[in-house]
């Protein structure tokens, strides 16, 4: 009698690596548009008074207080329920890329607000318009300021990118869930997911410190 | 906008719904707990020169840092079931939860004490303090300040992190809720007020550790 359960064979890679292809496109978008959107909220902030900052700090701090799940669900239902709604790779993107606009948006203030006040004074003092200042100075040294944060931020994205799993995107986590449910083998597939978060993870987190001691000195 | 609320089934279902905070909360704080005093043996044991010890804290540290939370959750829910452990959700979740804490405290606790300059235990032998009073007195008060603030940060990812109970059916807020709408279909009512509530808990939480930071600190942080 054959077995309900079909044990893991080769036949399976290709569907793994939809899985692994799946994981990389989210947290590329998510890192790309979130790191755009968070330069200009995190500039934005370093620029505006404390009315704006307050208001703008406050609507990214109800993004990173709840629960990155939470707001999947909630953003899936609710574009379901207005009667629009979206597969699960745009409604993740959009959810983990505001999420990551949130961190981001801080990374980059502390970067900006960084660049002293006299370096700024000085540019302009050259005859350098205010967006000249911006582009020669305030971009390139408060830019290279936030790398290692940056990095931090991105590869925690990457970690996170496995929960949009729970709005039914078929990326690594769910891949490996489902043949777990099928071959019954927990241990082999999860050791194999994880060990592919660990070698995206580790060499960057290790390059991120790096970074970060070369420029402490 | 063709869709009706209907927040009569939240207010019932409310007692159900604190239980369930009550559970992300008493999970996170015991997650936070266990992972401090686990932190406290890594972080010995890899300053420490006994290379096993050593090697095993690294490992640890490396494995919980660079892989999904998720991941441990399936892996102490799932992967452990391959050896004959079976855990319950709230076990499964709570000891991934620790495993993660520990990770990233060991590293917060051995940057704090490593941030410490060493001439201050010469100093403080040179005024004759015995080294218990060293630590009391000068090494341990100066590394709280630095690291109470990431421990804070640490406390509410783990509040944040206990979310993904729904997804291995612990009852904790997340997992509450979502037993709730799949009786009553209240979807969107349902995950407001979850949304709400942590955001809730976790500004009590951060506003808690500032006052008590205040009180510890004297202002000076």
């Amino acid at each position: 009698m054959n077995s309900l359960f079909t044990p893991l064979s080769w036949d399976d890679t290709g569907y793994i690596l939809t899985g692994v292809w799946n994981t990389i496109t989210i947290s590329v978008v998510a890192i790309v548009a979130g790191t755009l959107l968070g330069m200009i909220v995190g500039f934005a902030r370093a620029e505006s008074n404390k009315t704006v900052n307050f208001l703008f700090g406050s609507v990214l701090d109800i993004l990173r207080s709840v629960p990155l799940i939470i707001q999947l669900i909630l953003f899936s239902t609710f574009v379901g329920a207005i009667g629009h709604p979206m597969n699960p790779f745009v409604a993740g993107s959009i959810v983990l890329s505001l999420y990551t606009m949130a961190f981001m948006s801080e990374v980059f203030r502390g970067g900006f607000e960084s660049v002293s006040k006299s370096m700024q004074t000085a540019a302009r003092s050259l005859g350098m318009t205010y967006w000249q200042t911006i582009y020669h100075i305030r971009f390139p040294i408060g830019l290279r300021a936030v790398l290692p944060s940056w990095m931090g931020v991105a590869l925690s994205v990457i970690k996170d990118s496995a929960l949009v799993s729970v709005i039914g995107y078929m990326e690594l986590l769910r891949t490996s869930e489902q043949l777990i449910s099928r071959t019954q083998q927990p241990l082999e597939i999860l050791i194999g997911v994880g060990l592919f978060y660990f070698i995206i993870s580790y060499p960057l987190s290790h390059y991120g410190r790096y970074l970060e001691r070369k420029m402490a000195i | 906008m063709e869709y009706e609320f209907h927040w009569n089934i939240v207010f019932q279902k409310m007692p159900e719904l604190l239980s369930g905070a009550f559970v992300t909360l008493h999970v996170s704080v015991l997650a936070m707990l266990l992972g401090i005093v686990i932190a406290i043996l890594l972080a010995i044991a890899k300053m420490n020169n006994s290379k096993p010890f050593c090697y095993v804290a690294t490992v640890w540290v490396e494995i919980a840092r660079n892989t999904p939370a998720l991941f441990q959750i399936y892996m102490a829910y799932f992967g452990l079931g391959a050896f004959g452990i079976h855990l319950s959700p709230y076990v499964a979740v709570l000891s991934a939860l620790v495993f993660i804490n520990a990770g990233y405290l060991t590293e917060t606790f051995r940057g704090g004490f490593q941030s410490i300059p060493s001439t201050q235990y010469s100093a403080s032998k040179s005024l004759g303090m015995t080294s218990i009073q060293t630590y009391r007195y000068i090494i341990l008060p100066q590394m709280l300040r630095r690291i109470y603030h990431p421990m804070t940060n640490q406390f509410v990812w783990s509040i944040l992190m206990s979310s993904l109970g729904i997804l291995v059916g612990m009852s904790e807020l997340s997992g509450t809720t979502q037993r709730l709408q799949s009786l009553s279909f209240r979807t969107l009512e349902f995950f407001i007020v979850a949304a709400v509530m942590y955001f809730i808990i976790t500004k009590l939480v951060l506003f808690g550790a500032s006052l008590l930071s205040r009180r510890l600190f004297k202002g000076e942080i």
